[in-house]
């Protein structure tokens, strides 16, 4: 029978078939650990007498709630300090490998996976994370779990689940130039809503799609959660395979040769159905910015703030006058007549080299606006060096900007990095939730290309606003 | 976990949707290293606003929760059905569920009861009308009644057996062993590993 993607690799990891309305037993390839949704796990198995089944398929990193300076000191929060100890205690007791803090590999979990070759196409990958569906850009199905499966995944290395649906997600022709994979996954999620990806696997396809470098992929990817989908994914190929090949963790020699072969039989069949399908045309795009407090609050940056009126729906409607409120905006106003406090470039979205190379090649040169704040956090302690290699950090700092250690940062308002109420962001994570980077702060999500350009010129703003 | 058959309480109407899990927990509070003990940050920056509506002293022994469409988007943090737990919420009904959201309260023992958008508009209007008023969840029957509103309520039927039984997943799996072992056996070698 012909399959997808998700189908394929669904199918390959069952353990035991479910009957009726019992689910099936899936297999977990690797199982991504961090500080703040494995505690319980761990303090679960000591109560129940359980070991971690395979701590050889499972490794943690400290990413959430982290500080970006100072690392070489204790956490001062003391709060803090005593969930990042549990994890290294719990990690050392049940024999699982960690990547701390000042290790070459800490960082994001979300760009850990990846960037050690551990991420691999046909694998199933989870983690008490919801972000955890970026890794299905080298498709694998990955997704994010609670703290109660993250215990069940350290006991049995399995999760009984039921089959999602999938939804191809077809986005023809090539993107403008200057638009980027974050414009494309904002657009996608304004299209289908916050909850249109509930129960399915979405897979990204079309021309499009395979143009996109795999960084681009991750940051699509990553974002699936925000359309509502449990994971995002996109079928193997060359540019893939030429990603893994050379990591650290990527299979070698003649075992390559074996996982490539396999890897290629992958992608979705031609005959395949999907249970819905999205199509976009990808010529018709722009940058894309959210002026919400949800990632499906967003439009051109061209546009302008929308008038809650013109929503035919009653519920979108008084959704978008409490999102305006909460974010002081007035309908009619242009997107780019909107002034920020801050910018943050970072997570596991839009942290990755690319990201800041991106970045850095709009900020060469030029200052940050008068009385604007920019941070720049790596995704990891390896993508700070390699960017510490190319002089980004220089280009960074010249222009007034904060160059930061690895983290979540200020995407999630639980670590030192917050914004203060009432203040204003462009960032490039991935939610605008009412308070997400901090209690009272106000995000529109943007691209790499949109934040720098945002802040050379303080207000939303895209690199062709600087005749770039 | 606790078995659920039927539950009756007070309903507490939260008219919004995207209920996100930022909301219902802020991160702040994730720092915790316990699995109890959340609810003083339920639904936190909400709650420094007078007029929300759980602010309302009538909503302090509420134990039934109906809310909007998208309910429990975002993190997957399991704090949010900790933190409505802890404050004494055993149902949350809504028109839609966050997929991840709806997983762990399954895990936590919290029933999600998806109704459709009629029946919890019916719901808030009852709710709003006689602030205070119970209504009663029978899981066995999936049947929700407040006053003169009677409507059913739809959940995944492994988990409603789960709930009715109150049985723990790991216990469950933890007779597949033998299969998961031969499972094991069947993988390719070259499979990435954390340890070298």
């Amino acid at each position: 029978m012909a399959k997808t993607l998700s189908e394929k690799v669904w199918d390959a990891h069952v353990v035991a078939q479910g009957e009726g309305d019992t689910p099936d037993l899936l297999y977990v390839d690797l199982h991504l650990i961090h500080e703040v949704t494995s505690p319980q796990a761990f303090d679960g198995l000591r109560a129940a007498g359980r070991k971690v089944r395979r701590p050889d398929l499972t490794v943690a990193t400290e990413d959430h709630n982290v500080p970006t300076l100072n690392i070489d000191k204790p956490i001062a929060d003391p709060i803090s300090r005593a969930q990042v100890e549990a994890l290294r205690t719990n990690c050392d007791e049940f024999g699982v490998p960690r990547y701390s803090l000042g290790h070459a590999e800490q960082g994001i979990v979300h760009v850990v996976g990846p960037q050690t070759g551990l991420t691999q196409p046909g694998m199933t990958i989870v983690c008490g994370d919801s972000h955890t569906s970026t890794h299905g850009a080298f498709g694998a199905l990955a997704f994010g779990i609670g703290t109660s499966e993250v215990e069940h995944v350290l006991a049995t290395q399995t999760l009984p689940l039921k089959k999602f649906k999938t939804m191809a997600v077809t986005v023809n022709n090539q993107l403008p130039a200057g638009v980027t994979a974050k414009d494309l996954i904002l657009t996608i999620i304004a299209k289908i809503g916050t909850g249109g990806g509930q129960g399915y696997v979405l897979e990204y396809r079309g021309e499009a799609v395979r143009n996109l470098s795999m960084e681009g992929r991750m940051t699509m990817c990553n974002m699936s959660i925000e359309g509502g989908a449990r994971a995002g994914m996109i079928a193997p190929d060359e540019t893939t395979f030429a990603y893994i090949q050379g990591k650290d963790r990527a299979p070698k020699g003649k075992d390559w040769d074996e996982a490539v072969a396999y890897w290629r039989t992958l992608p979705t069949d031609a005959d395949a159905k999907f249970d819905h399908e999205v199509i976009l045309d990808a010529s018709t795009l722009s940058p894309f910015v959210t002026w919400g407090t949800n990632p499906g609050q967003g439009v051109p940056l061209s546009a302008v703030v929308p008038d809650p009126a013109d929503f035919s729906d009653p519920v979108e409607r008084t959704a978008a006058e409490r999102a305006l409120v909460y974010m002081d905006l007035t309908p009619g106003t242009k997107l780019k007549d909107i002034f920020v406090d801050t910018v943050f470039l970072g997570s596991c979205t839009n942290g990755r080299i690319e990201d800041l190379r991106a970045a850095a090649s709009i900020i060469e040169g030029n200052k940050l606006a008068n009385n604007l704040k920019m941070i720049v956090v790596p995704g990891s302690a390896r993508v700070r060096l390699q960017a510490e290699s190319e002089g980004l950090d220089k280009v960074f700092v010249a222009a007034g900007a904060e160059w930061r250690n690895a983290g979540c940062s200020m995407c999630l308002g639980m670590n030192p990095d917050k914004l203060s109420s009432g203040e204003r962001a462009a960032s490039t994570s991935n939610r605008n939730f009412e308070g997400r980077q901090g209690p009272g702060g106000r995000t529109h999500l943007v691209s790499p290309q949109v934040a720098a350009a945002t802040a050379l010129l303080g207000h939303l703003a895209e690199p062709k606003d600087l005749g770039m | 976990m606790e078995a659920f058959k039927t539950h009756t309480g007070i309903g507490a109407p939260l008219r919004r949707s995207n209920v996100d899990t930022d909301q219902i927990i802020p991160a702040e509070y994730l720092k915790r290293i316990t699995r109890h003990g959340y609810e003083d940050g339920l639904f936190k920056a909400w709650r420094d606003d007078e007029s929300f509506v759980m602010n309302h002293p009538i909503y302090k022994n509420a134990t039934v929760l109906v809310a909007g469409a998208e309910f429990g988007t975002g993190s997957s943090r399991e704090h949010a059905v900790w933190a409505l737990m802890d404050y004494g919420f055993k149902v949350v009904i809504s028109p839609r569920f966050a997929d991840i959201f709806r997983g762990n309260s399954g895990k936590g023992g919290l029933l999600t009861a998806q109704v459709s958008d009629e029946v919890t508009e019916q719901l808030w209007a009852y709710l709003e009308q006689s602030p205070g008023a119970e209504i009663t969840v029978d899981l066995p029957t999936q049947t929700i009644t407040a006053g003169a509103i009677s409507a059913s309520f739809e959940i995944d039927p492994y988990v409603k057996w789960r709930l009715v039984e109150g049985l723990d997943d790991i216990g469950i799996t933890m007779q597949q062993l033998e299969q998961i072992t031969s499972f094991e056996h069947s993988r390719a070698a070259w499979r990435p590993k954390t340890l070298s």
